[in-house]
C-alpha cells in the first residue's frame, strides 16, 4: 500500500500564544508535529506494518518548518516531502488543499491518505476534505476505528464519529481519511528513528513543481487577531428562599449570558 | 430562488440539529443588512417537515432536496446538492457540526469560495460578512472575511447565537430542487452507539464534584454496610449520583476534585487539576470544590464558572462567574430540575 | 566549540520526556506513597530502547552516545529520581561495565540482553559495612576449580530484587599490601542457588524505585563470569561509578529544572502583599539561584559527557558534576518547598518529594565528601589518572550503529 499522511507544524499545546502587533506568538515554545496528526501518522504506520508498502509524509510550510515531518520519520515513516514555496505563505484552506491535492497525485499511486481531525493552531478541521473533493476520492472523515481493509480488493470499512453516533461506512481506495484520538494510541519515536530522521534530507518540492505557478489566491482574509480580553470575574451570587428559586435564578442567568 | 442568504439546515435522520435554527437567525440579521431574504436548504430523504419548522423559525422560504440515495448523509452526494443550490447565493451559512465542516468544506472547493467554521461572532460590513472565531484552542480570536467569492460560507458554533421563537403563522414558498444523484462512493453500512460518555477534555460543560459529595447527613448507609470507610464511599456514591443527574442534563462530563479522587470516590481518570486534567469547557460547575491552587490551575481557563459551595469565603468563588452559597445536596438536584425543564429535556 | 546540541540530541530529549510525562507522572506519587515500582517502567523502558540507549547496535543496544544517555537521565528525573536510578544501574553500573570491561563471551550472553531490556542489571557493591571505606568491603570470593564461591551481603541495592543479573566486586585476597588490591568483579545471574534479596522500606526518598540487600550463601559462580582480572576488581567497581556518577550528575540536573519550573509556575500564580509573590525579591533570588544552578550543572554534565565520547577518563569531570548537582538539586527542591509555603509541605506539590528523593544522590555513587577527597586530590596533584587495562570505548557513530 502507499499511504500519504499530511502533517502540519504547530506550536506546542502548552505554549503561552500571545499577539503582539498583529502576530501570534508563541514565545520561545518550540514547534512540534501537531498533536492530532500523531493519530494520523500512528494509523498510517500500522496500516503499512500490517499490510506492506510505505508511508509518505507531507507538509506545507515554510523551508524550516522541518519538525513535523523529522518526528513523523522518526516515528517510522520511510519518505518525507516539505511542500515550500514563498507563494505558499498564509494561504488559506482553499488554496492549501490544492497545493497538497497536486503534491498527493505527484507522489502518485496512492491507495490512502491521512489527516488528523484538526490543527490546533487555527482549529478548522476541513483541509482533509477539501482535499478529498479535490482528488474525487471519498472522503472518509473523523474516523475512530478503522474495521476492515482489504488491499487486493481495495475496499476498507470504517466507523466515524458523528455528533449523534458512531456512522459505520464502506469505501474503496484512493481515500481521504481524517482521524480522531479515539483511533490508536501514537507511538514514540524509535532511536533508530531518531537517527534516521536526524540525518534525512527532506526534498522540498515548489509550486513550480506541482504546477501551480501564479494560480494561487486566498479566500479568506483576517483582518484581525486578538488575545480574549481577560476580563476581571467578579463573583455574582445567586440568592433565593428555597434551593428550586436559586436553580431557576442560576439557570435563566446562564441562558441571558448565553453560557448554555 | 431569489434570496442570496441560504441556511443550511443540518439534521440527524430528519431531526434537526437546534443550532441550524440559531444559523437562520444569524442568518436574518445578515439578510436584513443586505436586503435580502432568507432561504433555507433541506437536503436528506423524508424532508419535508424542516422546511416548514425552518420558515416557522425565520426562513422566509425553502428548497428541499429529496431522493432515496441521501437517507444517510454522506459529504460528497450532499455536497454536489447543496453547491448546486447555493451556487448563486451570497452567504451560505450551516450549524456547526462534525457533519457540516465537511459539507461546507466540500461547498467551498466546488465554488472556488472561502470557508470560516464555527464562527461566534458576526457583522456585516459593506455588503461582507465579517466573522469572529476562535483560534488556539480559545486563547485567541481571529476575524475573518471572504472577500471577492460568493458565497461566503460560515458555519455557526451552536449556542453562539440566539435562537429565534418559532411563528407557527409564518409562511414561503416550499420548492423541490430539480437534480440527480451520481455515483456516491462509500455505503452505510449501519449505525453504533457510541461507547462511554463524554470526555472531560473535550467537553464542552464539565461539572465536578468534590470531597464535599460524601457529606450528606440526611443519609443513612444500609445496615449490610458496616466498615466506616465503605459507609463514606457509599455515602460519596450517592452524591455523585445526584452530580451525575446534571451531567446528564447537560451532556456533560464528570470531573473531580484530587481529594475526592484520593479518598476514592471515583477513578483518577475524573481528575480535574495540576495532576489531573487541564481542562477549559464552556461551562464548569463544581459542587463541593473550595479550590486548592492545583485544582483551579486545571479548570481556571473554564469561559463560565459555577461554584456551588457551604463555605462563602472558599477560593473558588473568585473564580467564579456565578455562586451559590448553599449545601450542594439541595442546590444540585434543584439545579439539575431547573435544566431539565429549560432545556427540554 | 558548539553548545548547540544535535537535532538528534532534541528528538532523544523530546521521546524521553514524553514518555515519561505520559507514562509516569500521572501515577508517581501514588507509587512514591506505595514505596513500589510501577510495575510497567522497566518493561516500558525496555521496549522503548532507553535500557541500551547507549550501546552499540551490535550488542542489541540503539547506537547513540553518551550525551543521550545524560539527556535522558536528565529528562527522567524531571518526572521522578526512581527513573533515572533505573539509568545508573542498569545502564551506568552494569551495562557500561561490561561494555568497558567485558570480554566478547560476556557482552553476547550479558550485555546484549541488558540492552534490549530482556534483563534487568544492577551494580552490587556497597555492604552493610563499608560504603564509601569500599576497599574495605569483607563479602568473599574463593576459588575452587572452575569456579568462585561467593559469601556475604551487599546492601543499598538499587534494583535488587527486579534485577536478573549484578555486577558485584569481592574480596578474592586479603594478604595484600593495600586492601584495594585484593577485590575481584564477577556478572552475577541473580537466580544462582544461594542468592536471597530483599527490598528495604521507609526510605525517605526513591520510594517509588526498589532499594535492597543481596545476600549471597555459598553461591558458585563460574570463572567465566569474572569481569577483568582477578586482583582488578577495585578499578573495575571504580570505573562503574564513572559512569553512574554521570547519570546522576544528569539526573540531579533535571531534578534542579523540576523544582525551578515548578517555582517559576507557583510564583506567578500565588499573590501575596498584592502582587505576584514572583515579584518579590526574596523569591527572585532563588529562582535565581535555581536557574544558575541549572545551567551550571548541566554544561558539567554535557562535558563529561562529550569527554566519554571522546574517551577521555572523565573521573575529575565526572565526580564535579555529580557534586555540584547532587548538593544544588537538594537546595533547589528545598528552596521549592519554601517558595510553596505550606502547600510545598504538603505533598499536594511535587516539591516535598523533590526534596527527599534529592537527598539520597548525596550519598550513593559517592557522598559528597568522597567527591571532595577526590576534587582535592587532583587539585593537590596527589592523584593521576592512570590509564587502566580497559578503557570505555570512545562514541563512534558509524561503528555503533551497525
Amino acid at each position: 500500500m502507499n499511504i500519504v499522511v499530511c502533517v502540519k507544524q504547530t506550536p506546542d499545546t502548552a505554549a503561552t500564544v500571545t499577539v503582539e502587533d498583529g502576530k501570534i506568538s508563541w514565545g520561545d515554545a518550540p514547534l512540534v508535529l501537531n498533536p492530532w496528526d500523531e493519530f494520523a501518522v500512528e494509523e498510517a504506520l500500522r496500516l503499512k506494518e500490517a499490510h506492506g508498502g510505505e508511508v509518505t509524509a507531507i507538509s506545507l510550510g515554510p523551508e524550516d518548518a522541518k519538525e513535523a515531518l523529522k518526528q513523523s520519520l522518526a516515528m517510522g515513516c520511510e519518505n518525507a516531502i516539505l511542500v515550500s514555496d514563498p507563494s505558499f505563505a498564509g494561504l488559506d484552506s482553499l488554496q492549501v488543499s490544492k497545493v497538497l491535492a497536486a503534491a498527493i497525485e505527484k507522489v502518485g499511486e496512492v491507495d490512502l491518505v491521512f489527516f488528523g481531525r484538526s490543527s490546533v493552531d487555527t482549529d478548522s478541521g476541513i483541509t482533509g476534505s477539501q482535499v478529498a473533493r479535490r482528488l474525487g476520492w471519498p472522503a472518509l472523515s473523523l474516523v475512530a476505528v478503522i474495521n476492515s481493509l482489504d488491499p487486493e480488493s481495495k475496499r476498507l470499512e470504517v466507523e466515524r464519529m458523528l455528533d449523534e453516533t458512531r456512522q459505520q461506512v464502506a469505501a474503496s481506495f484512493p481515500a481521504v481519511i481524517s482521524v480522531v484520538k479515539e483511533i490508536n494510541e501514537p507511538r514514540y519515536p524509535s532511536f533508530m528513528g531518531i537517527r534516521k530522521a536526524s540525518k534525512a534530507e527532506i526534498p522540498i518540492w515548489s509550486a513550480a513543481e506541482l504546477g501551480l505557478e501564479g494560480d494561487l489566491e486566498s479566500a479568506l482574509t483576517w483582518p484581525d487577531v486578538y488575545a480574549i480580553p481577560k476580563v476581571e470575574t467578579e463573583c455574582e451570587f445567586i440568592e433565593g428562599e428555597t434551593p428550586e428559586e436559586i436553580a431557576a435564578k442560576l439557570v435563566d442567568r446562564l441562558i441571558e449570558e448565553k453560557v448554555v | 430562488m431569489t434570496n442570496k442568504v441560504l441556511v443550511y439546515v443540518d439534521h440527524f435522520k430528519g431531526e434537526a440539529l437546534p443550532a441550524s435554527w440559531e444559523a437562520i437567525g444569524a442568518a436574518r440579521k445578515i439578510a436584513e443588512s443586505l436586503g435580502s431574504g432568507v432561504t433555507a436548504v433541506i437536503i436528506g430523504q423524508d424532508v419535508q417537515p424542516l422546511a416548514t419548522q425552518a420558515i416557522e423559525y425565520g426562513a422566509d422560504d425553502a428548497v428541499v432536496a429529496e431522493n432515496p440515495a441521501l437517507a444517510d448523509f454522506r459529504p460528497e452526494p450532499y455536497a454536489d446538492v447543496l453547491s448546486k443550490a447555493a451556487a448563486e447565493a451570497d452567504v451560505l451559512l450551516l450549524p456547526t457540526s462534525g457533519r457540516t465542516r465537511e459539507l461546507a468544506a466540500m461547498v467551498a472547493v466546488d465554488l472556488e469560495t472561502g470557508m470560516a467554521p464555527d464562527v461566534i461572532e458576526i457583522e456585516v460590513d459593506g455588503g461582507l460578512v465579517l466573522a469572529t472565531r476562535p483560534i488556539y484552542a480559545g486563547k485567541l480570536l481571529s476575524k475573518v472575511v471572504i472577500k471577492e467569492r460568493k458565497p461566503q460560507i460560515l458555519t455557526t458554533r451552536s449556542r453562539a447565537f440566539p435562537k429565534p421563537e418559532p411563528d407557527a403563522s409564518r409562511s414561503g414558498e416550499i420548492t423541490n430542487l430539480e437534480f440527480e444523484v451520481g455515483d456516491v462512493p462509500t455505503e452505510v453500512l449501519g449505525y453504533k452507539e457510541a461507547a462511554g460518555g463524554v470526555s472531560l477534555t473535550d467537553a464542552a460543560v464539565i461539572v465536578s464534584g468534590g470531597r464535599g459529595v460524601s457529606n450528606n447527613p440526611s443519609l443513612t448507609p444500609p445496615d449490610e454496610i458496616t466498615d466506616e470507610k465503605d459507609q463514606e464511599i457509599w455515602r460519596a456514591q450517592q452524591g455523585f449520583g445526584l452530580v451525575g443527574d446534571l451531567v446528564g442534563v447537560l451532556n456533560a462530563a464528570m470531573g473531580a476534585s484530587r481529594a475526592a479522587v484520593d479518598a476514592g470516590y471515583i477513578p483518577y481518570a475524573n481528575q480535574v487539576g495540576q495532576t489531573g486534567k487541564v481542562v477549559s469547557p464552556d461551562l464548569y460547575i463544581a459542587n463541593g470544590i473550595s479550590g486548592a491552587i492545583q485544582h483551579l490551575a486545571g479548570m481556571r481557563t473554564s469561559k463560565t464558572i459555577v461554584a456551588v459551595n457551604k463555605d462563602p469565603e472558599a477560593p473558588i468563588f473568585r473564580l467564579a462567574r456565578f455562586g451559590v452559597v448553599g449545601d450542594l445536596f439541595d442546590v444540585v438536584p434543584a439545579l439539575t430540575a431547573a435544566f431539565k425543564e429549560r432545556l427540554g429535556k | 566549540m558548539d553548545f548547540r546540541l544535535t537535532t538528534e540530541h532534541e528528538m532523544v530529549q523530546k521521546m524521553v520526556r514524553d514518555f515519561a510525562r505520559k507514562e509516569v507522572a500521572p501515577t508517581i506519587k501514588e507509587a512514591d506513597r506505595k514505596q513500589e515500582m510501577t510495575a510497567h517502567v522497566l518493561p516500558r523502558m525496555g521496549e522503548l530502547g532507553i535500557l541500551g540507549i547507549c550501546i552499540p547496535v551490535r550488542y542489541g543496544g540503539q547506537g547513540m552516545d553518551y550525551i543521550s544517555l545524560g539527556l535522558a537521565s536528565e529528562e527522567l528525573e524531571v518526572i521522578d529520581t526512581t527513573l533515572r536510578v533505573v539509568m545508573s544501574v542498569h545502564n551506568g553500573l552494569a551495562s557500561m561495565t561490561l561494555f568497558q570491561w567485558g570480554t566478547e563471551e560476556q557482552k553476547e550472553k550479558y550485555l546484549a540482553p541488558l540492552a534490549r531490556g530482556e534483563k534487568i542489571g544492577c551494580g552490587a557493591f556497597s555492604e552493610p559495612g563499608a560504603g564509601s571505606d569500599f576497599a574495605n568491603i569483607l563479602m568473599t570470593g574463593k576459588r575452587d576449580g572452575d569456579e568462585y564461591i561467593l559469601n556475604g551481603e551487599k546492601m543499598w541495592i538499587s534494583l535488587a530484587t527486579k534485577a536478573d543479573f549484578a555486577v558485584v566486586t569481592v574480596r578474592t585476597k586479603s594478604d595484600v599490601a593495600k586492601p584495594s588490591e585484593g577485590l575481584t568483579a564477577y556478572i552475577v545471574e541473580l537466580d544462582r542457588p544461594g542468592v536471597s534479596r530483599g527490598d528495604i522500606h521507609g526510605k525517605l526518598g526513591v520510594r517509588a524505585g526498589s532499594t535492597g540487600w543481596i545476600s549471597f550463601q555459598d553461591v558458585r559462580v563460574p570463572l567465566e563470569n569474572r569481569i577483568g582480572e582477578e586482583g582488578e576488581g577495585f578499578k573495575v567497581t571504580m570505573t562503574a561509578f564513572d559512569h553512574g556518577r554521570y547519570t546522576v550528575a544528569a539526573g540531579a540536573t533535571g531534578l534542579i529544572r523540576a523544582s525551578l519550573e515548578a517555582s517559576v509556575a507557583y510564583a506567578k500564580e500565588r499573590s501575596s502583599f498584592g502582587k505576584p509573590i514572583a515579584r518579590h525579591q526574596l523569591i527572585q533570588e532563588k529562582i535565581a539561584r535555581m536557574a544558575r544552578d541549572y545551567e551550571i550543572a548541566r554544561l558539567l554534565y554535557l562535558r563529561a559527557g562529550w569527554m566519554k565520547n571522546e574517551g577521555v577518563r572523565n573521573t575529575f569531570e565526572t565526580s564535579i558534576a555529580k557534586h555540584f548537582a547532587t548538593d544544588a538539586s537538594f537546595h533547589a527542591a528545598s528552596e521549592a518547598i519554601q517558595i510553596h509555603g505550606a502547600y510545598g509541605f504538603s505533598d499536594e506539590y511535587d516539591v516535598e518529594r523533590f526534596m527527599r528523593n534529592a537527598r539520597g544522590a548525596m550519598i550513593y555513587e559517592g557522598s559528597s565528601e568522597i567527591q571532595s577527597l577526590i576534587q582535592a586530590d587532583y587539585a593537590l596533584g596527589y592523584r593521576k589518572d592512570k590509564a587502566v587495562r580497559c578503557e570505555l570505548p570512545a562514541y563512534d557513530s558509524q561503528a555503533w550503529q551497525s
